[in-house]
């Protein structure tokens, strides 16, 4: 793996600023999000790339959108995805999930399903064995149906 | 495709159905809804239709006796079935549903407690009954006993109610392909139900479906199994005569 | 209290051969959010953790939370080593376990 393009980007520390500088509205998830990632990885610093999310750019139901993670990694006894986290950061609760999976785990991928309340980034964070940490994060667009309200959930 | 030898005088192949201009409700999903229906493990509305494959076999109520006991591999007894409901029961003197067609055989027959409508047991046998007729093309009987009902259930769809006053024609004829919100407006079939409705994230039968549309529009819904939802669910059903079933569907 | 599973394991496989596995659990998995006729909210009721495991080892485990959607679905992969049984378990949040296995067969 080239280490050339390598970026020791403290995105925590990037998104915490564009957060305060930001005008009135803000997602509470958003800044819960940040909370939790900062309370599993601390300030570590996290790279973009060798995470691949697949999801739909259109979702016509936030209550039940397909995901589809791959992480690039080779999967041995000595170099393998240890966990990954993933969050949705409108969701009210920006928790979706946390997958471990380990050297046994043949493959780095892994599809679910999410619920999204509303347009937002989804982010996933790989961790390797060799504790290094990368990212990524991919935009859904969630249409509202006809008629969708609190009242006609039922 | 495999169509019945002998059909009545109603029966619609589905490509006199695609001629007609009858759209299923399959096409006017995002195709990551299409590809999820599709998917035979990942369709969720598969969880119903295998707890109603181990229903199937369960022997209930006072004769100790299961569906499979009087008939057998439903692949073969079932097959076809569903595509007649609603139909006129000379037994029960009215049109009644696959749902109340599956609980009076489980009543009288099998001696075991009626089904509460939309309870997981319902919701599975219906589903595993109806999945037997998939791929096969909806064909109700609207003539002979059938006749009446079907006049109400007609008159049911074009009859404004609720306070937004609309009728089930004003969006499902006149406004088909049109936007409320983010959903395309539908022709509102009914021939991949019972449906996994992501909305619900659950199963829903077809009255949970016609409730849900008369709240949407601000009028009292019938109960869930009244003569008034069988009637509409006929004249539904004979509106997309030909059809191919779908069940379970997915569904916004 | 046991739910309906679904779960797909390939009958066989060579070894060293990487197959798909599925598995899906009707369960509402319940966020909190969704209020009763009432409009009194229905409490969280999710499962918590679902766990694959195969040939005496963890091959794929999860932390769920209630942003995943109802009827808690995964797809994932294992390497086929040798024949066996390749288990699945999920823990409701009350802490009852539902269970389900298939076999493989490794040649």
């Amino acid at each position: 793996m080239s280490l050339s393009r390598r970026k020791a980007v403290s995105s925590l520390g990037a998104t915490l600023v564009a957060i305060a500088l930001r005008p009135m509205r803000s997602f509470a998830g958003e800044v819960e999000t940040l909370a939790a990632i900062r309370a599993l990885f601390g300030e570590k610093p996290m790279q973009t790339g060798r995470v691949a999310l697949q999801l739909p750019s259109l979702a016509e139901s936030g209550n039940l959108v397909p995901l589809t993670i791959t992480v690039d990694s080779p999967m041995t006894e000595t170099d393998y995805v240890r966990r990954v986290c993933i969050f949705a950061n409108r969701n009210p609760r920006p928790w979706i999930a946390a997958v471990t999976l380990g050297p046994k785990a043949a493959k780095a991928e892994f599809s679910t399903n999410m619920r999204l309340s509303g347009t937002q980034d989804v982010i996933a964070i790989a961790e390797m064995s060799d504790a290094s940490l990368w990212t990524a994060q991919a935009n859904v667009l969630v249409t509202v149906g006809a008629c969708d309200s609190m009242l006609m959930r039922r | 495709m495999l169509l019945l030898a002998a059909s009545p005088a109603s029966g619609d192949s589905p490509a006199d159905a695609a001629k007609a201009g009858r759209r299923s409700g399959y096409e006017f999903l995002t195709p990551p809804t299409q590809q999820l229906q599709n998917d035979e493990f990942a369709n969720p509305g598969m969880l119903w239709v295998e707890a109603g494959k181990a229903l199937w076999s369960q022997r209930e109520g006072a004769t100790h006796k299961s569906c499979a006991d009087c008939h057998d591999d439903a692949a073969k007894s079932m097959r076809a079935v569903a595509t007649r409901y609603p139909a006129y029961s000379k037994e029960a003197g009215r049109v009644i549903n696959l749902e109340q067609r599956i609980d009076r055989c489980r009543t009288r027959r099998q001696q075991a407690s009626a089904l509460v409508y939309e309870s997981k047991e319902q919701l599975a046998l219906t589903a595993f009954v109806s999945s037997q007729s998939r791929g096969l093309p909806t064909n109700v009987a609207i003539d002979g006993g059938a006749a009446s009902s079907f006049e109400r259930g007609r008159e049911f769809y074009v009859q404004r109610r609720g306070q937004l006053n609309l009728s089930c024609a004003n969006c499902h004829d006149q406004h088909v392909g049109a936007h409320l919100r983010g959903d395309t407006i539908s022709q509102g079939q009914v021939n991949g139900f019972p449906i996994y409705r992501q909305l619900w994230q659950t199963l829903g039968s077809t009255h949970r479906m016609f409730a849900w549309c008369n709240e949407a529009v601000r009028a009292e819904p019938y109960a869930a199994g009244s003569q008034e939802y069988v009637d509409l669910e006929l004249y539904v059903r004979w509106r997309g005569r030909g059809l191919p079933l779908e069940t379970p569907a997915v569904r916004r | 209290m046991a739910f309906n599973t679904r779960i797909r394991v390939p009958a066989t496989a060579k070894a060293g051969e990487i197959v798909e596995i599925r598995a899906m659990i009707m369960h509402p998995m319940e966020n909190g959010f969704r209020v009763d006729t009432q409009g009194t909210a229905i409490p969280v009721d999710i499962i918590t953790d679902f766990v694959c495991s195969y040939d005496a080892a963890e091959i794929f485990r999860v932390r769920l939370e209630p942003g995943l959607a109802a009827n808690p679905y995964f797809s994932f992969f294992l390497k086929a080593t040798r024949s066996g049984v390749v288990e699945f378990a999920w823990t409701a949040q009350d802490e009852s376990v539902t269970t389900a296995s298939a076999p493989i067969e490794v040649t």
